[in-house]
Order: C-alpha cells, then structure tokens, then sequence
C-alpha cells in the first residue's frame, strides 16, 4: 500500500515488451499489505507510536524530568509505564503484521503460466504489466487484465465476482474481436498490441482505453476487462494482457483502510482528557503563584539554609520552574495507563463476543468475530439500527408452504400437528421420488394429502399444477438426462415451478413458441401463444397456450387483489372460501398468489391475437394499449386457488426485532426490494403490526408530491402525539410519546427517498421519520442506503448500527457508527467492511443486550474509577504544595508514584472493567428496557466525570489531612516523632491504596476468582513490594536510590499509624456508601431492582411473555403480486432473444436491467451532490 | 493506541479454500464452551441493601465510639509542657542572644529560663525541640542530601553527589556530611536543671541515645572506613560544612555516637514532613519507682544558642513530653474517632428512617417492564 501514484495521466501498457513498460515504473503484481520489515519494524512503529498525542504528551514530560532544576521526580516514573505502553502496543503490532506477511506471502507466491516465447511458471508477484497470462477454470485472476482470447467461442468467457463486489450471480466479459480470433499460444506470444488506457482507479464498473494493433484502434471497456479477484468460472482457459498489476489493480485500489471508527465515548474521553489538561494547567498556575509568592516572602529569608539552584536568581524564575516541576508531578491525573487499560479492556470484550456460544451458527459452522476492537462500548448505546432485508432479516430462501386448491386448504402445519399429536412431534417430509424421478430433493413439503390428491386424479389439483408449471418466466438448463436446474428470475418463481415439478408437473424446457413439460411421467409439449406479461400496475401475468389436444386456454396468476376481481360470477362461493385461505396465509406472513384459468375459444382467440398485434406494433402509447389488450382477455376467469410463498425469515427475527425494540432501539429496514415485498416482511416480522394506527406510505415521484405526503404524515402523527400527551398527562404521564408513536410506520419509495434526503426536505423527513416505529425503506441504492444512515447520524446524534450482508450494504454499514456483516451465502464483501460479524440476525440481540450492554457498562464504571483513583491520588500532593513551600515535593516515595498506576492499582479495575456484571446475561434479555441507560449515555457523561472527580478530590483532601492532623503532634511509642516525610509518605500511600481497594470493591458486582485474586493481590503486592523497597538488602546495593530503608516497617508497626489509616478509610467510604444506598433505596434504577429480585427470587421466576408464533392475530388482507422480477421479460422469451444467449448471460441481462433506474438516480444524485461518490457506491 | 483492527487487513484467501474440496473433516470452529469463555464464572455479586449496609453503619459507629473514648482518654493523661524560646519578644531570657547572633561569633550564647511544672511526670519524659517555618520538607532541601556518603561509602565521601550542590564542596575539599541538610543541622543546646525547694539546683541527666530509628542507626548511617576507630583518619580529606563549627567527628566523644552514626545528627538528617515539627532531643530515662521523673516544682532550662532562625521568621521550642502506648499526646485523634463513629450511627438512624419512610423495596416483587 506505500505505492505512490505519482500523478500517472495514462497508462500504455504494450504487450509483450518488458523493456519498454519498465520505462513506467509501473508497480509489479507483488501486494504488500504488511507495513514494517525486520529492519523497519522499530524505527516505523515508534514513529507511529509517537504520533499519538497521549505518547508525545509522555515523551515531552520524560524530557522535562531530565532537566534537574524541573525534575520533581526521577526519570523512572515516567519512562517504565511509557516503555511498558510502548511495548504492548508494539508486540500487538507486530503480530498483526506478522499475519500479513503470511497472507501476503501466500497470495504472491501463487503461481500461474505466463505466455513469452516460452511458457513460463511463474509466481504471482513476478507477473508484470505487459505479459501475457493463462488462466485456466476456477483460478483466481491474478492481476487486471484485458480479456485476448479464450477457450469458448467468440471470446466469451464467464467470471464470478463475489470477492469483488459480493454479486454472486455471474457475468460474461468478450474479448475485442480481433483479439479472440488470436487462438493459439504462438500467436499471443507475438501480440504486440499496445493498450493506452487510463490510470489506475477503484472503479469497478468502468474502464476505458484504446488498443492500438496493426494500426488500428480499437476501444475498449470494461466488458474486456478480468478483475483480480475474479474468480473464472465454466471457461476452459482464457489469456489476458496484465494492464493493473498489485497495488494498482482495481481491487487493491478499493481495499484501501476503512475509516477509523471511534466511539462516543472515545470522543468524550478525548474531551475529559482536554479538560483535564486543563485544569492541571490551572493546578500548576495556582501552584506556581504560590510558588512566587512564597519564594518571595519565605523562600528569599530562607536562603541561609537553602539557597536557590544556581541559574534561579529570583522568585518569578523560581516560580516558572516549579509549574513545569508540578505539571511533571500532576501529570498522573491523567495517567498513560489509561488508553492502554482501555484498549485492553475492549479487546476483552471482543474475545467474549468471539468466544460467545450463543452467537455460534452451527449449520455454517461461523462463530460471531468482533473485527474491529475499539467499538464494544457503543454496542451498548445503538439507537437506530438499520438492516438490510434479504439475506438479513430473510434466508432470501423462497418455499412453496401452503396451497388452496378448489377450496381445500393444504399444508397447514398445525392441522398436521392436530392429527400427528399422539405420534412424534415432528411432521414428516415427504418423500417424492418413489412417485417421482424427476423430483427435487431439496424440496420440503409435509402434507400428503396434497400428493395423495395428485396421486388419484383429482382435475383441479392436476390443472392448479399444471398452471403452474406453464404460467412463468423460468428458464431451464438440463445438464444431463432427468437433471434439472431452473434459471428463475425470481426465487418465489423458482419455488413454484420446483413445487409443480416435485407434484408431478415437470416444466423441462421451452423454445420462443413452446413449452415441454412432463405431466405426470408423460411428456407434454404446449405450444406458447402469448405471455401477458407481468408489470407493477396489472400484479399478474398470464399464459395462453395451446395443449396438445389443441385446446387453448389462458393460465394466470397474481395478486388476489386484482385477480379476484376478474373472475367468473359462478365463482363466488369457491372465493370466499379461497379469500378465507388467503387471509389466513396473509396473517401468517406468507405471500400469496392466487391462480385461474379461462378457456379462450379459437374465435375469441383470433380476434384477441389481432388486437393484441396491433397494441404491440403501435407507436405511440404501446403500453397503455398493450394493458388494455390484456384486460380484455383476462376477464371471466375460473378461479383454481391460491399459493402461499414463505419468504422464509431467518431464525427468530420476530423476536429480536420484538425484543430490540422493547429496548426502544428503532429499527429502520433499507431494503433495494419492492415496496410490496418489504411490507410484507414487515408484517411477517411483526415490525409492522395490524394495531398500528396508520401507515404511511410515501411513494410519490416528484418533490411537491413527497413534501406533500411527508407534511400529512407528519401533521396527523403531531396531532396523534399531543392529544396522547394531553390524556396521558393526567395519569402519571410516562413515556408519553415513546408509547404512543409506536402507533406509526413509514414506508417509503426509493424515488420519494432521493427527494427527501435533498437538503430543504431532510429535517422533515427526519422528523416524521422518527416519530414512527417502524421505518420502511424500499427500492433504495446502497448510496441511498449510506445516505440515510449520515441523515440520523446528522440530526439525531443517536448512535447507529447498519446489518446487512451483501456488498450493497457495505457503504452503509461503513458509514454507520457500527457495521454488522451478516456471514451468509452473498460473498464476504459485507464482512470485510464490517466490525463485527455473525451469521444470523437473532444474535444481534446478544450482541447488543447482552455484550453491548456490558462493555458499556463495563467501560463507563471502568472509567469513573479510573478517574476517580488518580484524582485521589494525585491530588495529594496539590494540597502538600501548600505546607512544602509549593516546591513540588512529592507525598509518595518515587517507587510508588511509578507502580501505582501500572501494579498496584490496574488489576483490580481491569479486572472490572473485562468480567463486571450487573445483570445476568438473561435477564438483560429479559428485560430490555435494561439496555436504556447506554442509549440515554447515563452511565458515564460529564456529569458522571465530574462527580468521580469531585469525589478523588474530596478523597485526596481526606488522604492529606487526616494524616497531617494526626502525625504532625504523633509520636512512637518509643517517643521518636510521626511527623517525618517518609512516615507521613508511607501512611498516605498505603491509605490511598486502602481506600481505592474498598473503592474498587464497592465498584465490583460480579465478584469472581479472578477479582479476588487481583483485589487481594493488589493489596498484598503493594505490602509486598514496599517491604522489599524499603528493606536493607536493597539499600545496601544502592544506597542512593531507596532513600526508605527501613521506613515501612518502622511505620506500620505503630498502632496510631494504622488508626489513621481507617479513619481517612472510613472518612472517604463512608459518605460513598451513604449515598450509593439511597440512590439504590430511593431510585433504584431497573438493573438494581433486577439485580435485587434475582437475589430475592433466585427460583421463582415469573417468564416475560413474548409472542413466540407467528401469526397469532388474523388480520387485513395484505397480499401482493410480490415477485421480485421484472417487467419485459415474457417478452424477451417470445422474441426468443435469449435463447441464443445462455442462461447466465440472460442472469446479467437481468441485473443490469434491473440497476438501469437505479444508475440513473445515482447519476442524478452525482450531479447535484459535487462531492466525488465513495468507493463502495461504485462496487455495487 | 493500540491498532484498531485485529488482524482485519484484506485477504484475498478468504474464499479459495471453498472452492477446493479440501477433504478431511470440517473442524469446527464452534467457541469452547468454558464457565470463563462464556462469562458464567460463579461470582459473589454484592449488592447494597438495607440489611448489609444500616448494619455495616451501626457496626462502624459502635466500633469507632470506643475506640475514639479510649483514644482520648490516653491522650489527656499524657502530660506535656512546651516552652518557645525563639527570643522574639524583649521580655524573653534569649532575647539578646537571638539578637546579637552571627555565623562568626566564636563564643556561644546561653539563655537561662525558668519554668514550673506543675503536675509530676511519672514515667520516661522526652524532651524535643520543636521549630517552625522551618521548610525541611522543600524539594531542593529534601534531595541534597547524599545518601551514599552517609552510608561510609569512600567514594562518595571524597566525591559528594550533585544532589548536595551547593554544599558539596567547600575550598576545594568534598564537604562530609554534604548538602543542605546536613549543612543546617539544629545546634542548640540543652541542660536542665531541677530548682530544689531546698535551693539546690539538680541537673537532670539526659540521655541522648535510643532518640533515631534502629535501622537509620544501624543500616542507613554508617561512619567511612567501617572498623577504623580513628574516625579523624577516616575523614581525613573532607571538611566541615560551612554552617558547622566542628567536623562531624568530633560531635560526641563516645565513639559509637560520634560521625554520621550521631544520633543527634541521625535524627536531624530524618527531613519532617511538614514546616512545623518536632525533633526527640533528649530521654529522661525513669529512674526509680518511688520517685517521679520530673517532680512538680521549679526548673531552669539552659539554652545555647546557636541556631539562628529569626531570619525566617521561625520559632524555636523545647517540649517534655511522657508517651503512652499511642506515643504522645494526640487529641486530635479520639476526637475525630469519636466524631466519625456517632456520624456513622447518626447516619445509621437517619438511613433506617428513610428507608422505612419511603424504601422502594416493599413494592419490588415485580418489575415493570
């Protein structure tokens, strides 16, 4: 990643020619992500290192300490904790670029043939821009290239991008013509051509330059271009030109750093840490004033017995040393420990969540992996989350779960239930292949009526699949006999066409005019007369065919809506019992179809074909006319029945958005999928709920329009709120329009969306936006998607949280304070930008209730703690500045003043701040509304700062003067005075260290070994150490240095020294524990109360109830046609455009004609936003 | 500080090892399920209730009351009397000798003063001298002093440590004992005398051993040149600090006192903590049982005075003090122990009170969600 471009304006690569495009400079294939060698490591990394304000701040105090008239400790106390922060942070450094290397070294170290006059192999770092190279099926592409020649015809060659953007579908590139006809090796190792290209870049979808081959130009783009990180795919071997090598290939351009994320408490500490710099500059301002103002009242008279160091010659001089003397001294409030301690109290946390079994998806084998380290604590403060729908709240999984036949209904699991009640619990699947060979195996089904129903003939049943198998746009690709694999557009098409084929109605294959299904083991070949194809205003398509008895008749299927209404009067009674079906389907979140047939009489069919003929030839208004032609036949149908699509949900995703949004996080879906679609999944995940009192649903195209929707929604959701706030007001109002706008939803269209993100609407949108409970985003790009997430970011100041799992997700989830990769089946492009990932969207509630809650918790007491000891401890020696002439004598001896932060004093509250927990992990599921206070940031905020400092301060007042009042008259009992500097010295010290004991052990509420043996550890290490300072031994080897021989032991062993010590003990604590019991007596906040009932009612415990089924509520009739496909493709089959093309170009054909809108809106938005577009919107 | 990615650089290898079948079984990489991975390590997990902490109060205030009484009953039979000489005032008997003080003055200024004790000291009585405004606890005083050099270290003793500047060389020659410290060494003198009734004047033998800490004695202070009993031999090359009128080895006669190992010195070179503070002078060892150490009646205190402090404002005392088993007398102590023990039971009663009044507990069978 050190490869500077150096302004390259074109880039002419010419094949074959190592000498002549070494003359470029380009950079070779060899990729470096690793940043230091052997050599570099320590110069680089310290340079790193010392880039860190807090390690300058530290350097500079070491350099301050050398200069003896400043230096008011030794040199010691600040370089052993600097050098120990600087050797953690280096060892972790080093392990992470260890592993690069080895990544690196394994990628560059793959090999591959290179074409020359010879063919070579070569490992990937010596390819250069020019050669030429061979790759073969399933090889990664080693480096950009232009696409010569390949195996398939035409040049043709497929690529699977998933590494790259996360599309997992594949797509085709070409060589340039005259390229492909190139062949053989011989030719290509005399290919000369020379490419004039641009520069590298990171966009993935374009490319642009000339070849210029036996004089002539050819343009090429990014249809002639192989990715690294593609992956070939059905291609024999393909040989392409290197254009990008290493650094400069397109995917290394856009794998660049992803943006430091820090968390608000980063931030805030950052704040405390100014201020506290602050004020110790004022401590040292006020000091030093003393300092003049004794020198010269005291100090100058004094001089007989101490004269000034030489160069002080008067006070003001004295006085400027002796702040720098104080600034060293104070300088502990804010200790170098505490970034580290912080850091690894996060990678603590992050360990948990790796380690966390219930966060572990066994079917794929993934457990959850915090990526980043430094965000856990915000993982307790998520205000927003914002998820993507497929793939995330759903499996993108389709299934054919329910169907309604003539009235009958089939596959209603608790009917099966009923009837399977004596037996085992589970029903079981049905076996198709004894009565089927054509079946599918994955395909699951459990009622065997249905197939029994299929088995004895029933015409409906055999009419309602061979509809089925004849009324779609699927496209069938038969690799051997017998072995079927269906190219659906759509998977809910694709879940249908499965389940015919596994009833008995197999669809094999189609041509322009025909369709040849095997119906019940007999092949059948229906000649396809028209597609009445599907759009967003008629919700249905429809089929007329010809059967091989020459009967014709139309086949439709669509949303009940629509369908119901054209149907035959003689079907009313049939309807109502199917509507009946429909409804149930609905409730229970499934999408549903319903399914006709008309038969068309050859005359009826005539005079149709020509007015049909004519709407399609028409100029002007071809559509409308065409609409218009298809109405007219789609009239007096008989109704068939209804289907029931699963759009299966993931694991328990009604539950945790139930339970995240009892933890008042709001869930926002941004979804690319239809407006229908996504509704629907609202519902089925019960984000949406029939009690709600409205939902808006915003769809209009042009700005007046979507102000005019917004404005409406937002009057009647004010008006709502304020009448809720009148009546909820006389009975103790609580949470008064948290309550009472749950009563909302917002849906909104991606067209709307782009208006009401322009920067006059967006307060607006906000606004209403969030007075709703559930938001719903449809048919919005991933620029969208970033978009407004940076909106909430913006006006609410809440913390947000994106989820998504493809790599249209990935500009959101990098946008949003926390990224969540789902590790599913769409590449890995989501999980790479991400920080934290798992495989399925339930663990999210863990992650947040029960981690994030933690570390936040954690993190914040972590912190008033930490602040609180070093106010205690350091304070002191403000208050003896007033009794030692403010020369910046220190209180403690020197040893103490090192180890205190880094030995005695760091286990105990690291070990809070990893294993602390006031709740239990269930009971914070429990009970969510337990997560509030980190959303509130009431934990640890400027008020929580101030009181932790208030009381260090009030401590280290006490830790000062009660010795002072008591030792200054003392003596031992052998008559020797109390009152000398190393007693005092000792009683403070081992006071101060008592006292944040107990302080710390209040603190702790989850009391395990490991705290036991760091509390008591501590206390015994302080003991400890100090006898071994102050003992003869040492004294002996340098008597220089342990000034305090003797001084512990000839303390501690006088009883009013210790009587001292529990008084300050009892001064400081006592207060402590007044005020934390009736905080906890009169305002118990939740966790307290919960915390309290487990110790009460450790056995009886009283369930929360949460709706565990689905579907428990009938409700509204909210089907829709909701096939995720698109318009033009029926037409596209009868032209039989697509047939020559195969079935992977007609996936591309799709894609691409699905983004067109899409590319559209982005150029707009490029247009009126001048700010260049982030790399990931461009991947998409 | 440290890097905010753990091992999240690009990898490109994320997915090849699918694509091959690898074979061999899937390892799964499913967490330990350990009681510490897991976070479900059995705790103790404390909480402040009304039935841990009122009785903890009561417990504090119930153990610190007495403890307070009996401290302060101790402290109130200790018997102390202090006299401040410093000569401020014309009326003083040292007034004239801290007036007519200079460095120079060969010869020594005795001030006579009389007192009466009114009550008998029975046991040990300490004499100390106590002086004010004196800054033994500053920065530049605290460190010039040069421990290696005390300890008999022969280097150090011709070759005093920077630390002693400026009072590490004096014409030439390395100043022993050096630094500041050591340089202003209190020098007064005292003699006391029992005025008897009879009109006899008794001098009261003073003790001038067993006043230092054992290990300063015996460890940190020890005379260069270890069993040379020449100790003028062994400091043979040093010279006297400048405020001192004899070298260090000619402080006492007795050999084991004399040289650093001088326990008036010793005590001297221990630094006080704060600007006021008192020094052990003197022991006026207990002679019999029938007879108090120092009876009830009149004394005469004889001064020498040497130390000048006028120039700094600061004051000079002589106190005798006895000493309990707490050492001396010690007010503040009972006192606050009793203060912050009825404070603990005061707050004990005031708690259990609001707790009945308006506990939030009685209700908290159920939690409202």
């Amino acid at each position: 990643m050190t490869h500077f471009v150096s302004a390259e304006e074109e880039r002419r690569v010419r094949a074959n020619d190592r000498e002549y495009n070494e003359k470029f400079q380009y950079a070779s294939n060899c990729i470096m992500t690793s940043k230091y060698n052997i050599v570099t490591f320590l110069p680089v990394n310290l340079f790193e290192q010392f880039q860190e304000v807090a390690n300058t701040y530290f350097l500079f105090l070491l350099i301050l300490q050398l200069i003896p008239q400043i230096s008011s400790l030794s040199w010691f106390t600040t370089i052993v904790p600097l050098a120990l922060v600087l050797s953690i942070t280096a060892v972790k450094d080093a392990t992470d670029d260890y592993f690069r290397h080895k990544s690196d070294n394994q990628v560059n170290n793959r090999h591959l043939l290179i074409i020359t006059l010879i063919i070579q192999v070569l490992s990937w770092m010596n390819v250069r821009v020019g050669d030429i190279i061979k790759l073969e099926n399933n090889q990664f592409v080693a480096a950009d290239l232009l696409l010569l020649s390949s195996s398939e015809p035409h040049g043709l060659c497929y690529i699977e991008t998933a590494e790259l953007d996360g599309e997992t579908n594949m797509k085709v590139r070409q060589s340039v013509s005259v390229t492909s006809e190139l062949g053989d090796q011989n030719n290509l190792a005399s290919f000369d051509g020379e490419v004039v290209c641009e520069p590298p870049n990171n966009k993935l979808d374009r490319f642009c330059g000339t070849l210029y081959w036996r004089d002539k130009k050819y343009n090429l783009t990014n249809q002639n271009m192989l990715l690294r990180g593609c992956v070939l795919r059905n291609t024999e071997a393909c040989y392409g030109l290197v254009i990008f090598a290493g650094p400069d290939t397109k995917l290394m351009q856009n794998s660049g750093r992803t943006k430091f994320k820090r968390t608000s408490i980063d931030r805030l500490m950052n704040t405390l840490v100014l201020w506290i710099f602050g004020f110790l500059v004022c401590m040292g301002v006020i000091l030093a004033v003393g300092n003049a103002v004794w020198e010269r009242e005291v100090g100058s008279l004094f001089q007989s017995y101490l004269p000034w160091d030489p160069p002080v010659d008067n006070f003001l001089f004295s006085a400027f040393l002796s702040f720098w003397s104080y600034v060293i001294i104070l300088n502990t409030v804010v200790p170098i420990s505490l970034y580290v301690s912080v850091e690894v109290i996060r990678l603590g946390h992050s360990y948990f969540i790796n380690w966390d079994q219930q966060m572990f998806c066994s079917q794929c084998n993934t457990a959850a992996e915090a990526r980043t380290t430094t965000l856990n604590e915000e993982l307790g403060q998520v205000e927003y989350i914002f998820s993507d729908k497929t793939g995330t709240l759903t499996q993108n999984i389709m299934s054919f779960n329910k169907c309604s036949i003539n009235g009958q209904t089939y596959g209603d699991l608790t009917r099966l239930f009923v009837l399977l009640s004596g037996e085992a619990t589970d029903p079981l699947r049905l076996d198709f292949t004894p009565f089927n060979p054509l079946a599918d195996q994955d395909f699951c089904f459990y009622d065997d009526t249905l197939l029994e129903s299929v088995k004895v003939g029933d015409s409906h049943t055999h009419e309602f699949f061979r509809l089925l198998s004849l009324c779609h746009t699927v496209m069938s690709e038969e690799k051997s006999e017998g072995e079927l694999v269906y190219k659906a557009q759509s998977p809910d098409e694709g879940a249908l066409v499965t389940a015919a084929r596994n009833f008995g109605f197999v669809f094999r294959s189609r041509t322009p005019g025909t369709i040849t299904t095997t119906e019940m083991g007999r092949p059948v070949t229906y000649i396809l007369l028209a597609i009445l194809d599907f759009n967003n205003i008629r919700k249905r398509m429809s089929v007329i065919v010809r059967n091989p008895e020459g009967r014709i008749r139309l086949y439709c299927k669509g949303a009940d809506t629509v369908l119901l209404e054209r149907l035959h009067p003689c079907n009313q009674e049939l309807m109502n019992i199917t509507s009946d079906h429909l409804n149930e389907y609905a409730a229970d979140g499934l999408r549903t179809l319903a399914l006709a047939y008309r038969d068309v009489s050859e005359d009826e069919w005539e005079t149709w074909s020509e007015s049909h003929r004519c709407a399609d030839k028409a100029t002007n208004c071809r559509d409308d006319r065409l609409a218009a032609a298809y109405e007219e036949i789609e009239q007096d149908m008989m109704l068939l029945g209804a289907t029931a699509i699963e759009d299966k949900l993931q694991e328990g995703v009604p539950e945790t958005i139930a339970v995240l949004s009892l933890a008042n996080i709001k869930i926002w879906v941004l979804t690319g999928d239809k407006q229908e679609t996504a509704v629907n999944i609202g519902y089925s995940c019960k984000m949406l709920t029939d009690d709600m009192t409205e939902v808006f649903i915003i769809s209009g195209h042009t700005v007046q329009s979507v102000r005019q929707e917004l404005r409406s929604g937002h009057r009647s959701g004010q008006l709502h709120v304020r009448l809720s706030g009148v009546s909820v007001s006389l009975h103790l109002g609580i949470h008064t329009d948290k309550e009472h706008s749950g009563q909302f939803a917002l849906v909104i269209n991606g067209h709307s969306l782009a208006h009401a993100l322009e920067a006059d609407m967006e307060t607006e949108f906000v606004s209403t936006a969030c007075a709703c409970k559930a938001v719903i985003c449809c048919r919005v790009t991933p620029l969208q998607k970033a978009q407004v997430v940076e909106l909430i970011k913006k006006h609410k100041k809440a913390v947000t949280l994106a989820i998504g799992d493809g790599a249209n997700d990935v500009s959101m989830i990098k946008s949003a304070h926390i990224g969540v990769g789902i590790s599913g089946q769409e590449g890995i492009q989501a999980v790479l930008a991400s920080d934290y990932s798992f495989a399925q969207f339930r663990f999210l509630q863990r992650l947040l209730l029960v981690h994030g809650r933690w570390s936040y918790l954690r993190m914040c007491r972590f912190l008033c703690y930490f602040f609180y000891k070093n106010f205690a401890f350091t304070m002191v020696h403000f208050w003896f500045g007033f009794f030692c002439g403010f020369s910046a004598q220190t209180v403690y001896d020197q040893y103490f003043i090192t180890l205190y932060n880094i030995v005695y004093t760091s286990l105990p509250v690291l070990a809070m701040g990893i294993f602390d927990q006031d709740v239990p992990d269930k009971r914070s599921l429990e009970y969510p509304k337990l997560y509030e206070p980190g959303q509130l940031n009431l934990l640890f905020n400027k008020r929580e700062f101030f009181i932790c400092i208030a009381q260090g301060i009030y401590t280290s007042v006490v830790l000062f003067f009660v010795p002072f009042a008591v030792l200054s008259d003392a003596t031992q009992s052998t008559g020797v005075p109390l009152a000398d500097y190393q007693t005092f010295a000792v009683t403070t010290a081992t006071a101060l260290v008592i006292v944040v004991s107990v302080q710390i052990a209040l603190d702790t509420g989850f009391w395990t070994v490991i705290n036991h043996v760091f509390v008591w550890g501590s206390l015994g290490s302080y003991f400890t150490i100090m006898f071994a300072l102050h003992s003869q031994t040492l004294f002996r080897i340098f008597p220089n240095q342990f000034h305090f021989v003797g001084s512990a032991q000839s303390t501690l062993l006088q009883p009013v020294v210790w009587l001292t010590i529990a008084l300050a003990t009892a001064i400081c604590i006592v207060p402590v524990l007044a005020f934390r019991f009736l905080k906890v007596d009169l305002k118990p906040q939740l966790s307290d109360t919960v915390r309290y009932t487990q110790l009460v009612r450790q056995k009886k415990r009283k369930p929360i109830g949460r709706s565990g089924r689905l579907g428990a509520r009938g409700g509204s009739r909210r089907s829709g046609y909701a096939f995720a496909h698109q318009e033009g493709f029926g037409e596209l089959i009868t032209s039989g455009k697509n047939m020559r093309l195969s079935s992977l170009a007609l996936a591309t054909f799709a894609s691409r004609h699905s983004s067109s809108w899409i590319d559209t809106l982005r150029r707009k938005k490029h247009t009126h936003t001048h700010t260049p577009p982030s790399d990931t919107s461009q991947i998409v | 500080m440290i890097g905010a990615m753990m091992a999240s650089s690009y990898n490109e290898d994320g997915h090849i090892t699918v694509s091959g079948p690898g074979g061999g079984t899937l390892r799964s990489k499913k967490p330990e399920n350990t009681a510490f991975k897991q976070q479900r390590l059995p705790a103790w997990q404390p909480i402040l209730t009304a039935g841990t902490v009122l009785p903890a109060f009561f417990i504090i205030g119930l153990i610190f009351i007495p403890i307070g009484i009996g401290l302060y009953v101790t402290s109130n039979n200790i018997k102390e009397f202090e006299i401040d000489y410093t000569g401020e005032d014309v009326s003083s008997p040292c007034f004239n000798c801290s007036q007519s003080f200079s460095w120079n003055s060969t010869r020594p200024c005795t001030c006579v003063i009389p007192f009466y004790l009114e009550q008998p000291y029975e046991s040990s009585v300490f004499m100390y001298y106590g002086l004010s405004n004196f800054y033994q606890n500053h920065r530049r005083y605290v460190k010039s002093r040069d421990d290696s050099q005390l300890n008999g270290d022969m280097e150090s003793l011709l070759k005093p440590s920077k630390e002693c500047e400026p009072y590490a060389m004096n014409e030439n020659k390395p100043i022993a004992p050096c630094g500041a410290i050591a340089n202003s060494m209190f020098n007064d003198t005292f003699e006391l005398f029992y005025n008897d009734p009879n009109g006899t004047k008794v001098q009261i033998p003073l003790s001038n051993t067993g006043i230092a800490w054992w290990t300063d004695k015996h460890v940190k202070f020890r005379n260069p040149g270890l069993n040379n009993p020449n100790l003028t031999a062994a400091f043979q090359g040093t010279t006297k600090p400048v405020n001192w009128r004899r070298p260090v080895y000619e402080l006492d006669s007795a050999p084991d006192n004399n040289g650093f190992i001088n326990e008036d010195f010793i005590v001297w070179m221990r630094t006080a903590a704060l600007p006021t503070f008192r020094k052990l002078y003197r022991i006026i060892n207990k002679t019999s049982n029938m007879v108090p150490t120092l009876p009830r009646g009149n004394y005469t205190l004889e001064v020498v005075y040497n130390y000048p402090v006028r120039s700094f404002d600061g004051r000079k005392r002589m106190i005798l003090s006895t000493i309990s088993w707490m050492g001396g007398k010690n007010p503040f102590l009972g006192i606050a122990y009793i203060t912050v023990g009825s404070v603990c039971f005061f707050l004990g009663v005031v708690l259990l009170i609001i707790h009945h009044k308006c506990g939030n507990r009685s209700n908290s069978a159920d939690i409202s969600n």
